[in-house]
């Protein structure tokens, strides 16, 4: 065992950071869109989300990848979406047990999280080939990636549109509606949130510009 | 005129590459383009050549625009006045409206020029025409009470969301003005429809006399109120309130008549949608399960925005259908959605901006099948004779 890489080799690191930029799961892959539309409006949900996300993730990833060598091919998607459903289930009733306002919020998008085709991407595409360390590492960064767009899109929207951080009106604080400000409508429906995605795929593609198809 | 062609002779190398200011370079091309017409002629491959360029087909929708602009500014003044009760002249009125809309104007062009100007320099092309007409159509479709900063932010999200993002003008698939106002219409919907927001000054509670009401003919038609509705001259005259520009069927005519004389605007698209929009009035009509189902099909055509989207808004080359069947059906269906929207959806009174937008997006799909059905009628032509 002498040739057993670090924990944390520059490899490992790479499967933490890629995901959050060339590699982004929403912005680059386009996956999980859906989720990014439904539950941005506020940044709470949006918040409470990610962590969601990551959690079952990073967890179905290490479990996949640890019965990677018994699932027998054939039925690997049935044993994944298994995986998948229990550890959404329990998110789901941890959340309703402890932040049952957000899981109103986020109603039936938390059951969704089983379709986020996010979830199932890493699992078919990392965890069934690699070890449960390097699989919990992928999760964390995919899952990562995710929330920090979902996190830039709901601060947006809940800025704009409701005048609101976190729930704290700080427009109304700062005085701006006094001047005529007013809060934007547009920001609350689900096309703005895909406007705002876009901008940030125009944003990122004009900084690194390899990531730009060829037409 | 001599001595100002010096002038920008002189001052050219400035601009050029390696000049002082190589960096302004779009703009000044610009600007001299704007003053001179230029003359330098494409090389390559055979063109057709005509002295209608895209400047002179711009400043000709300007123009036909016009005289629903001035009307719209007496209007503006006329309403005002009738709302506080004030006999006032025509000249009062108009003076009234002018200074009301005018910085309305100025915003839209200020900001949709300064977009269009930042952004050909940042990507090194020519500052193109196009926001010329738009910039000038934003103030005929707004209310006249809008506030001046939600003016600049759509005018800001049409031109950059609507326009730039797709490669400037020619290439954008919404009509850049009409994606203004959906902006304006779904952010700030407590100054774009109801019954205060069209007259100047009542939105802000100025006084009113008494029985007056500020709603449009298609608020009332969607409240149900069809007695409040305003003869058939007034709607045709206009002399009522609504967006500045859009009320006057008769200036908007003056603009059509000019539009189709010069071959600009397309007489296919403006009477296939006249025409869709009787035929969803008319089938209405046959059904009339409710009160708004039963008004004539050809009050549709005089009510809200329809005849000033039909020869303004639908017609605009980049976005309307390009080929001539195609135009048929696109005006049509144009015409057929927005009298079904107006009168299905109480939610949104103004069907005619839904209408057309959507179908700018279904433009290139009806301009495909056009295409291939003419490809397949022409290869079985081939077939028979061979």
């Amino acid at each position: 065992m002498s040739d057993k890489e670090p924990l944390f080799s520059s490899k490992n690191l790479k499967l933490l950071t890629n995901p959050l930029n060339v590699e982004n799961p929403i912005t680059v892959q386009v996956l999980g869109i859906c989720s990014a539309l439904a539950i941005t409006v506020k940044l709470e949900p949006a918040v409470v989300m990610a962590i969601s996300v990551m959690v079952v993730l990073a967890v179905s990833n290490v479990v996949i990848s640890a019965l990677r060598k018994l699932i027998p091919p054939r039925i690997r998607i049935i044993v994944q979406l298994t995986v998948i459903a229990t550890m959404v289930i329990l998110v789901d009733q941890i959340l309703k047990a402890f932040a049952y306002d957000v899981s109103k919020q986020l109603s039936v998008f938390v059951g969704l999280i089983i379709t986020n085709c996010i979830i199932m991407g890493r699992l078919e595409a990392f965890a069934m080939s690699n070890s449960p360390w390097t699989a919990f590492l992928d999760g964390i960064g995919n899952s990562v990636g995710y929330g920090v767009i979902l996190i830039i899109v709901g601060f947006f929207r809940e800025l704009l549109g409701s005048g609101e951080i976190f729930g704290y009106p700080i427009f109304e604080k700062i005085g701006i509606y006094n001047i005529g400000y007013e809060n934007n409508g547009f920001m609350i429906l689900p096309p703005m949130a895909l406007i705002i995605i876009g901008i940030i795929i125009w944003v990122q593609r004009s900084r690194n510009k390899e990531l730009i198809e060829e037409s | 005129m001599k001595s100002l062609r010096k002038f920008v002779d002189k001052i050219k190398p400035h601009f050029s590459k390696g000049g002082k200011f190589a960096m302004l370079h779009s703009t000044f091309e610009a600007f001299e383009s704007f003053l001179f017409v230029p003359n330098e002629v494409t090389t390559k491959g055979s063109h057709i050549r005509d002295a209608l360029d895209m400047k002179r087909t711009m400043i000709i929708v300007v123009a036909a625009a016009v005289p629903a602009l001035l009307f719209g500014m007496w209007n503006t003044g006329y309403q005002h006045n009738l709302s506080i009760g004030m006999e006032a002249t025509i000249w009062e009125n108009f003076v009234f409206g002018f200074l009301k809309v005018l910085p309305i104007i100025v915003v839209s062009y200020v900001v949709g020029l300064g977009i269009e100007f930042a952004v050909a320099q940042i990507r090194g092309h020519e500052v193109n025409e196009g926001f010329l007409v738009s910039g000038f159509l934003i103030p005929l479709v707004v209310p006249v009470d809008v506030p001046l900063w939600m003016v600049a932010t759509a005018t800001a999200f049409a031109v950059i969301i609507g326009k730039e993002v797709f490669g400037g003008t020619g290439m954008n698939i919404l009509n850049p003005a009409l994606t203004a106002r959906a902006f304006l219409f779904f952010a700030y919907p407590a100054w774009m429809s109801g019954d205060t927001v069209w007259i100047q000054g009542l939105k802000n509670g100025e006084g009113i006399i008494d029985g007056f009401s500020g709603a449009t003919p298609l608020a009332n038609a969607a409240a149900g109120l069809f007695d409040n509705l305003p003869s058939t001259w007034e709607m045709f005259l206009g002399n009522i309130p609504g967006s500045v520009g859009e009320t006057s069927v008769i200036a908007i005519l003056i603009g059509a008549v000019i539009l189709v004389a010069t071959g600009i605007g397309s007489w296919k698209i403006m009477f296939s949608m006249v025409a869709g929009g009787l035929a969803m009035g008319l089938i209405f009509n046959a059904f009339a399960v409710n009160p708004y189902m039963e008004i004539p099909a050809w009050q549709h055509l005089i009510m809200g925005g329809f005849a000033f989207g039909a020869v303004f808004m639908a017609t605009d080359p980049v976005t309307a259908a390009q080929t001539e069947y195609g135009k048929w059906i696109y005006g049509f269906l144009t015409g057929l959605l927005a009298v079904l929207i107006r009168v299905i959806n109480p939610a949104y009174p103004e069907g005619v901006m839904l209408a057309i937008l959507l179908m700018n997006v279904f433009a290139p799909l009806i301009d495909h099948y056009v295409i291939e059905a003419n490809i397949k009628k022409r290869r079985r032509r081939v077939r028979v004779e061979s």
